[in-house]
């Protein structure tokens, strides 16, 4: 992918230097003194107020919902607090007004409201969840020049694709794939079955693990494929069952990892399951049951008990909400301040002139701190593994993050791993092109099958 | 070969379930035309009742095997009422409209009805809790649970009792005439308005303990578990012959084969070229084939017959 060049981001870049040379600390006279230039007015008059539109999207239907609604409370917390300190920004009252948007964890979908958030004149938008649907609504966003943090789509592509407005607060999935890989040799694996979701995300972390996996020295003995609506995986695991891997890897979410590991049980499969941060919920553990006992899955970042605000936020979060965290609420509470935080930097809450300060992101955020790369990656993103155990997510070890010599390690990887990515995802169009073509009613299934999620 | 067993024992028990579903699709197109989209939804109500009722039950300390069969006959009252009201709200005003209007209706309900299920039992998923105890057997190699062969077993009795019911028994009768021709089922006594209504609330008691079987098979329920559940009962029936009773049934137990050994061997038939995420693309080009070579289906040929 070619890095475009906008003329709106070159015009940014100058606007915001032009900012921050004048006055990066707040600017000496508007803001304490009311109206000082209209001496004679009797009256202070009113401080103007703008109002910041932050555009959330997040799968608020469909089998993801409850994640979705997850991401959606983090940043109506985030949204809430930011208004409960009256901040003045470029010396005007600042109002923070969350805009959620339902993708549906449909890429279609999300295009849609992606513009519809551009035609709305947002400041910057949080989201997507899904790495399926960010992809192609950061190039609305990036062509609108609105700045875009993603707290959880992982799927490398995303930021690899040359837009200077695409961010994310999370390690991605070449990190996450890596480590699962070296993980699941280190519990003494010797041959994995690797089933993915043909989603961005359950296809991405897959393929990052099978590389991985295979430079550890496993032997690939399986690869299957279902979707993210299905229910029913015994016709895939029978299969894996005959070939008698030792490990069953999941690239994908827990709606359906949990009924998998209970099928698992069911059909008789020794295997450990392993999956990514999709199946890293409480959720897969009600779904699943106790057929998940023992079995692990990694999270990036460290666990929210481990960071200094993390039970606080825990705390705030059940207070106000009434729910446990399920996955990315953190995230996505650490996005809109991250955001708010660049706006505050930058004095400006015009996305031309705050996106240089995006950039310059240097946050103590709940998940982690949150500094940027030059393509809009967390740096030094780390990953821990837990394991189910009596019905809990148990800890068990942070591996990488930290570390400049991972950063190195990540950014290396990255360069390689880009082309892999986009011919992956060129080969995964294909395939569904020559579904499409084969009939009306395989057709609107292939599409199904295709709208990739996460 | 224990793999092969293994396959078709998880495309039987599918096909069973798809079957039961099937059949409230077939039972409503055999007698008035009507594609009733919003069946799918009708089962995931019924499995949203049953897991409501049980949990309370098994709460307040009630034995399991009570508490199970209060939620299914809770469920079946549930849906037999919303398939009646589906019915005389939904669908009798459209009786003489055009085609395509009570099918677009009908999308809408179901629409509706997801949403509505959305606000009352939320967005998560919901486990159900386990109805009889899971024992698990094995033969030849291939593993099976009692809850396999209950759905069986349920699913062959639900059948067979419709199927008596409508050859056997004077409402059946009337099914058939009305099926045949409303206007003189109408003149020879039959009143077509309770006919209608009965196999809206028959079809919807079947859905009802489909969904808990699809429940107690796969211990989770969501407010969009019956979307997809009824696109594939509605392929069934197509495949089996809309219409016709054997068809829904055969239809089922086909398509749950078809996609059970697809997904198991399309990717070795092929050297890898496709995988198992052909599995539902694999159904339907069953279902296509089948319509190409015989557009009323396998077992569609007898219209008098349809019921």
């Amino acid at each position: 992918m070619q890095l475009t060049r906008f003329p709106g981001i070159t015009l940014a870049l100058a606007a915001s230097i032009a900012v921050i040379g004048c006055g990066k600390k707040e600017e000496p006279a508007p803001a304490p003194a009311p109206a000082p230039a209209a001496a004679p007015a009797p009256a202070p008059a009113p401080k103007p107020e703008v109002t910041v539109k932050i555009g959330h999207v997040a799968p608020m239907t469909g089998p993801q919902a409850h994640l979705g609604k997850d991401n959606e409370s983090g940043a109506k917390l985030a949204i809430e607090e930011l208004n409960a300190q009256n901040l003045e920004i470029g010396g005007a009252k600042v109002k923070f007004e969350l805009l959620a948007e339902d993708d549906g964890a449909d890429p279609k979908q999300g295009t849609i409201v992606a513009q519809k958030l551009v035609d709305a004149k947002v400041n910057g938008v949080i989201g997507h969840l899904n790495s399926g649907t960010t992809i192609p609504a950061s190039k609305l966003y990036s062509d609108a020049g609105i700045p875009q943090i993603s707290p959880s789509a992982t799927n490398p592509k995303y930021t690899q694709q040359g837009f200077k407005t695409a961010f994310r607060v999370m390690a991605n999935d070449i990190q996450q794939g890596k480590i699962l890989g070296e993980f699941a040799a280190k519990q003494g694996a010797k041959t994995v079955a690797i089933i993915d979701d043909r989603t961005a995300y359950g296809q991405g972390l897959a393929d990052e693990f099978k590389k991985a996996a295979e430079a550890s020295g496993l032997k690939v003995v399986a690869t299957e494929y279902t979707n993210d609506k299905a229910t029913d995986f015994k016709a895939i695991l029978t299969k894996i069952k005959s070939t008698k891997a030792d490990l069953v890897f999941y690239g994908g979410m827990d709606a359906q990892g949990g009924p998998m590991a209970k099928q698992m049980k069911e059909l008789g499969l020794k295997a450990k399951f392993l999956g990514g941060d999709g199946v890293c919920t409480p959720e897969f553990m009600k779904l699943g049951g106790p057929a998940t006992e023992g079995h692990y899955c990694s999270m990036p970042g460290v666990p929210l008990e481990k960071m200094a605000k993390g039970p606080e936020f825990k705390d705030k979060f059940t207070k106000k909400f009434n729910a446990e965290i399920q996955l990315y609420a953190p995230n996505v509470y650490d996005a809109v301040m991250v955001m708010a935080d660049s706006m505050k930097r930058a004095n400006s809450v015009d996305p031309a002139k705050y996106l240089e300060a995006v950039g310059k992101t240097s946050y103590e955020g709940v998940t982690a701190k949150i500094e940027f790369d030059d393509k809009g990656d967390l740096k030094g993103g780390a990953i821990s593994i837990y394991q189910y155990k009596g019905g809990k997510l148990e800890y068990v070890d942070t591996l990488g993050g930290g570390v400049v010599e991972a950063v190195k390690e990540a950014a290396a990887a990255t360069g390689e791993a880009a082309k892999a990515v986009a011919g992956a995802a060129t080969e995964a169009a294909k395939d569904a092109t020559k579904d499409a073509a084969g009939a009306v009613k395989a057709a609107a299934d292939a599409t199904k099958a295709a709208v990739e999620k996460k | 070969m224990d793999i092969l067993l293994q396959q078709i024992i998880n495309g039987l028990v599918q096909g069973a379930i798809y079957a039961m579903v099937a059949l409230g699709y077939t039972m409503v197109y055999g007698i008035m035309g009507l594609i009733n989209f919003a069946h799918g939804e009708v089962v995931m109500i019924g499995t949203l009742v049953a897991i409501t009722v049980v949990t309370l039950l098994l709460k307040a300390g009630v034995p399991v095997m009570l508490a199970g069969a209060c939620g299914i006959v809770a469920a079946a009252v549930a849906c037999m009422a919303l398939g009646w009201t589906l019915e005389r709200v939904a669908y009798r005003p459209l009786r003489n409209a055009p085609r395509l209007t009570p099918l677009i209706t009908a999308i809408g309900c179901s629409i509706v009805l997801q949403n509505v299920a959305m606000m009352v039992w939320g967005r998560n998923y919901m486990t159900f809790p386990p109805l009889i105890e899971k024992t698990q057997f094995e033969i030849a190699g291939a593993s099976f649970t009692s809850v396999q062969v209950m759905i069986v077993l349920v699913a062959a009795i639900s059948m067979g009792g419709l199927l008596f019911l409508v050859y056997r028994t004077k409402l059946g009768m009337a099914m058939r005439a009305t099926a045949q021709n409303p206007a003189v089922a109408g003149l020879m006594g039959v009143n077509a308005n309770r006919v209608i209504s009965s196999a809206f609330v028959i079809g919807s008691a079947l859905g009802a303990v489909a969904g808990v079987m699809v429940g107690t098979y796969y211990e989770i329920a969501h407010y969009q578990m019956g979307f997809m559940l009824g696109l594939k009962a509605f392929t069934a029936a197509v495949l089996g012959g809309i219409g016709n009773l054997a068809g829904a049934m055969a239809g089922g137990v086909l398509l749950g084969l078809i996609e059970a050994l697809g997904a198991g061997y399309i990717g070795d038939l092929t050297g890898g070229f496709l995988g198992s995420h052909y599995q539902d693309i694999f159904a339907f080009v069953v279902l296509i084939l089948v319509l190409m070579f015989r557009p009323s289906g396998l077992f569609g040929e007898k219209t008098g017959d349809r019921a």
